[in-house]
């Protein structure tokens, strides 16, 4: 998090200036924000126009004229779309959930151990490991726990009822990569977490558990909720891991985008795939717009 | 040393020599350098329907060792020889291939041929499934023209208008490691015994690979279904699904060495490549043509109407349709579309023909509508019938 820097407030905005990051600059210090603002407009506003423009219209292939219709949006959310959507959804939710949590216990203990070898190690691990997907990570299951899987051989996993190839699989592979993408986010949080505010509370008489239920855990939420985010952002995302493991079975949106735009089978559902690129848009937008303004009103905590 | 006036002349010089470069990359190629340029021919080559068009094959070839190159896309160099036919062609003609993707798919070749209209980058030539042949065709993106072949390739394989024709393809087969599974299965009733649980797996999804495609398609007929309906063959992968034999992972030759795809149901010309490629790692792979269950799905060649480099385009075209490269398809245990009339004029590769899994008959194929029809079923109910 930056610093907070003093720059002249016009509207004394008493007691809550170190809240307000929005200042009022002078007249030309908005130029020095330009390039950014031209390269999310070039980067991420062409696309997106792209992407909306494709997913109302339909061009006809023998006459090239263009009109509008909301024939692709509304297939989108039907039958086996919306099935991937949800499907999508929920995998997400609960991957992004589990990580977290899990995510939160590892990096607490890292945190807190006076280990500072064992802290670099964990948080080097992590930034290797929250990189790892894709098809190697999918092959690297596959190697150990498929069907033929080492582990899977040794252990006879197959007789307690494990199989890679389900949403169950799927959910464990992903939490490969997101536990690790947990720590590296909450870690710098937990940091904050100001030792002297602990002391404060058991001077107080405070026992463990309401520390955290008062203080702890208040503090913590916009950052665990960030870290839900992006937990969520990136399982939503996914797609060749899953595409190596699962195909077509477990119904994910990215799988059903991938078949639909390049794929040897079907032809003409480009403006579908675009649709459902609008969908995932406007699902992510949703957790965001969750997300933001609890940050915003507690982010003072942390600095 | 040279003076500063004189550097800063040669700097002139240079940049000037590098935007020229750079404004020529992806510029629409020049028309006028297409033509054979010796005034036998009597089209350009962008509008040559023939090698007659242009004055016979010699003129043609001159033409296109005039252009130099060509741009081909989603050729892997393990899929079908793909590797081999591109080294002999630039070998005997002297052209350049440019090789792009050649992981793409179908899909992906359309977009780019869309994408880079009358750049200098776009594909010449397309080897595509059938579905994207036809939307392709329709939308007017195919230059017609016929190879020297042309009477020879069956009626049921090209378009009339010229503008794709079948080259090379294969049969649903199934793949098993004999070395893992002591009786291999010859039929897609086979399947479902019990002996296979967690062993059989299709080459991706068959709502975006065509070879799974071609298996659901395979396994409808086996089940009552026919071209028209495909349903039947949903069920006996959701069948398959349920009793615990169907596993969802893509079989590759990654996985088919590792032995977690042990039985695969794929094109035979692939699994006959595994058979090769594996010999001697501790993997028997046989191929077996499901008896119960034929059907053979070919891949179409097209010329894009605005190929940057026409004359190459339909040299290619005439390479491939010749026998030495029907020949070298055969080499990558694929079934040319020339096979029948090869074997009897004697041209074809006895050995390459002999290496492929025996079939009986003659392959049908759907037509457009049923096609349509099978694709819109599978899209609709693949998923509710796996999950």
């Amino acid at each position: 998090m930056s610093p907070s820097t003093p720059t002249s407030h016009p509207e004394g905005t008493a007691g809550g200036s170190t809240t307000s990051r929005r200042r009022r600059r002078g007249p030309r210090t908005w130029l020095a924000a330009l390039p950014l603002l031209a390269f999310t407009g070039l980067c991420f506003g062409i696309p997106l126009g792209a992407i909306a423009f494709g997913a109302v219209t339909r061009t006809d292939p023998s006459t090239g004229a263009t009109q509008l219709t909301g024939e692709h949006l509304a297939r989108s959310l039907q039958g086996p779309y919306l099935g991937s959507l949800i499907g999508s959804v929920q995998l997400s939710a609960l991957t992004a959930l589990i990580g977290g949590v899990l995510g939160v216990l590892i990096a607490q203990a890292v945190v807190t151990s006076r280990s500072q070898a064992l802290r670099s190690a964990a948080l080097t691990a992590s930034g290797v490991l929250a990189n790892f997907g894709g098809v190697p990570l999918a092959f690297a299951f596959i190697a150990t726990v498929g069907i033929s899987g080492v582990v899977t051989q040794l252990a006879d996993l197959t007789g307690f009822g494990w199989n890679l190839y389900s949403f169950t699989g799927l959910t464990v592979v992903y939490l490969y990569f997101l536990i690790p993408l947990m720590v590296l986010v909450i870690a710098p949080a937990l940091d904050g977490l100001r030792p002297q505010w602990r002391e404060a509370a058991q001077n107080n008489g405070a026992t463990g558990r309401q520390f955290w239920r008062h203080v702890g855990l208040p503090v913590l939420a916009p950052s665990l909720l960030g870290g839900f985010v992006l937990l969520f952002g990136t399982a939503f995302a996914a797609h060749a891991t899953a595409a190596a493991l699962v195909g077509g079975s477990v119904p994910l949106v990215t799988l059903k985008i991938a078949d639909a735009l390049s794929g040897n089978v079907l032809t003409g559902q480009e403006n579908v795939a675009l649709a459902l690129g609008l969908d995932m848009i406007l699902i992510a937008g949703l957790v965001m717009a969750v997300y933001l303004p609890l940050q915003r009103r507690s982010a003072r905590w942390l600095r | 040393m040279l003076s500063s006036s004189a550097r800063r002349g040669a700097a002139v010089l240079l940049s000037a020599a590098v935007l020229t470069t750079l404004s020529a990359c992806g510029a629409a190629p020049d028309k006028a350098a297409g033509t054979a340029g010796d005034g036998k021919s009597k089209v350009q080559p962008g509008a040559a329907a023939s090698a007659a068009d242009l004055g016979g094959m010699d003129a043609l070839v001159a033409a296109a060792q005039k252009e130099g190159k060509l741009n081909v896309i989603a050729l892997p160099p393990d899929w079908a020889n793909y590797g081999a036919i591109i080294k002999a062609f630039e070998a005997k003609y002297k052209i350049k291939v440019n090789s792009e993707n050649p992981d793409a798919s179908s899909a992906d070749e359309i977009a780019a041929v869309k994408s880079r209209k009358g750049q200098d980058r776009a594909p010449d030539v397309m080897d595509l499934g059938i579905a994207f042949a036809r939307s392709g065709a329709a939308e007017n993106l195919f230059a017609p023209y016929k190879v020297t072949a042309w009477d020879k390739i069956p009626a049921g394989q090209k378009d009339a208008d010229a503008r794709w024709y079948n080259d090379y393809g294969g049969y649903v087969s199934i793949g098993c490691d004999a070395a893992k599974i002591p009786n291999c299965p010859t039929t897609f009733a086979d399947l479902l015994k019990p002996e296979y649980k967690g062993k059989v797996a299709l080459n991706g999804n068959p709502t975006k690979s065509g070879s799974a495609f071609g298996g659901v398609y395979a396994a409808a007929l086996a089940n009552k279904g026919s071209f028209a309906d495909i349903q039947p063959g949903i069920d006996f992968f959701g069948q398959l699904r349920k009793s615990g034999n169907f596993i969802p992972v893509e079989s590759t030759p990654a996985t088919v060495e590792k032995g977690e795809t042990p039985i695969s149901i794929d094109w035979d010309y692939l699994n006959a490549g595994y058979a090769e490629q594996f010999k001697g790692k501790g993997v028997d792979w046989k191929v077996a043509v499901p008896t119960d269950g034929v059907y053979a799905q070919y891949y179409s060649q097209a010329v894009n109407k605005e190929a940057p480099n026409p004359a190459a385009a339909r040299l290619w075209m005439e390479f491939l349709y010749s026998a030495e490269g029907q020949n070298l398809y055969l080499g990558g245990h694929a079934r040319a579309v020339l096979l029948p009339v090869m074997t009897q004029d004697g041209t074809v590769d006895k050995d390459a023909a002999a290496k492929l899994p025996q079939i009986q008959g003659t392959p049908a194929f759907p037509a457009s509508a049923e096609l349509d029809k099978a694709k819109a079923t599978l899209a609709e109910k693949w998923d509710k019938a796996l999950s």
